[in-house]
């Protein structure tokens, strides 16, 4: 399924990189440790999180994640918007929380990874 | 002339709720006095409005007491926030309580949250849960130290929970902090390039002390540990202990 599905279905509002929604996502994962999404995460997962700080963008590029999204009404800090432009990584935002946005994902067919 | 002064630069009161009640401004001076430190910096969670009576109660010590806090911002990082004067720090804990979320501490969950004076008799009780993020980003915390004259580290990175590793992978590089706290006694990463300075994180005045930095300075003052932490002028970290 790619991230402009999900963007549809969920009604995602899209931050950045709109060019990066075709991408093709793998699965899901969902936490606001960076620490843990940096260890255990996996390359193509579209990942949940709260956490607006810029250093999202580097460890969603560094995982090789297909998207990010900013759960909770969460607004991201203008660097995080930047970065996520520059590192062509497509920030997309929801007011839905976290749990909400994690069970719709799975109806739609993303699974977590174990 | 420098010479060693033994710190504890992580120390809270019993204003912090998971802090004990038995650290009280006296209490923690004569343990600090026991423990032959030179220098304590005062760290409650999210507040300092119990610094000026740890200060009072040091007052006819050969202590030093540096004005500090334990900032909680809003990525869940735990830093150390320490001032020149009780004036910034004060200045600074009136800035932050607007970003304090207003929600009320439940004692019997958290734990009493009392503002003390120096024998430790309740003045008053905080009544805004302190152990809970600040509506400002980390580097809005350090900025905003910063111009107020003082100087932030980030608190036990070598832990998991509230460690600016922990909660943001690693640390933003332009980040200006003056070095990194550690509290465990091994393991856990410490991150290359940084300063590191150990201290106690004390809870228990029987912990106060247990782990200290010793500086080489000329005189027990918050520019003085800055430049002991930059390595500056012959001041430096002599030993972490």
């Amino acid at each position: 399924m790619k991230l402009t599905t999900l963007v549809e279905e969920l009604a995602l509002k899209v931050q950045t990189a709109q060019k990066g929604l075709g991408r093709e996502v793998k699965g899901g994962y969902a936490s606001d440790l960076l620490s843990d999404v940096m260890a255990n995460s996996q390359e193509g997962d579209v990942w949940v999180t709260i956490q607006g700080h810029p250093n999202i963008v580097a460890v969603a590029t560094l995982r090789d994640l297909a998207g990010i999204i900013l759960a909770n009404g969460r607004q991201p800090d203008a660097e995080t918007l930047q970065r996520a432009e520059e590192e062509a990584m497509p920030l997309l935002c929801t007011s839905l929380p976290t749990f909400e946005v994690v069970g719709r994902l799975y109806r739609l067919g993303i699974h977590g990874r174990g | 002339m420098t010479r060693v002064y033994a710190s504890d630069l992580h120390v809270h009161t019993c204003l912090s709720p998971c802090a004990d009640e038995e650290m009280s401004p006296r209490s923690i001076v004569r343990a600090a006095a026991e423990a032959a430190l030179d220098i304590i910096a005062i760290t409650d969670h999210n507040s300092g409005k119990n610094v000026s009576a740890v200060m009072e109660a040091a007052a006819d010590d050969p202590l030093t007491v540096i004005p500090g806090m334990e900032v909680q911002c809003r990525e869940e990082v735990h830093l150390l926030a320490l001032f020149g004067s009780l004036e910034a720090l004060e200045e600074w804990d009136a800035y932050i309580y607007e970003y304090l979320p207003d929600v009320r501490n439940d004692p019997a969950i958290f734990g009493h949250q009392p503002i003390v004076d120096t024998e430790g008799y309740v003045l008053r009780f905080e009544e805004r849960l302190l152990i809970n993020s600040l509506d400002l980003s980390v580097e809005e915390v350090v900025r905003g130290v910063g111009d107020r004259g003082g100087i932030c580290i980030p608190a036990h990175v070598d832990r998991e929970a509230f460690s600016i590793i922990g909660q943001l992978g690693y640390i933003p590089p332009e980040l200006p902090i003056a070095a990194v706290e550690i509290t465990g006694s091994q393991g856990g990463e410490v991150p290359e390039g940084y300063t590191v300075v150990t201290a106690s994180d004390a809870h228990f005045l029987r912990d106060i002390g247990r782990k200290r930095t010793l500086f080489l300075l000329e005189a027990p003052t918050i520019a003085e540990i800055q430049q002991g932490l930059r390595g500056e002028g012959g001041r430096r970290v002599k030993r972490l202990s």
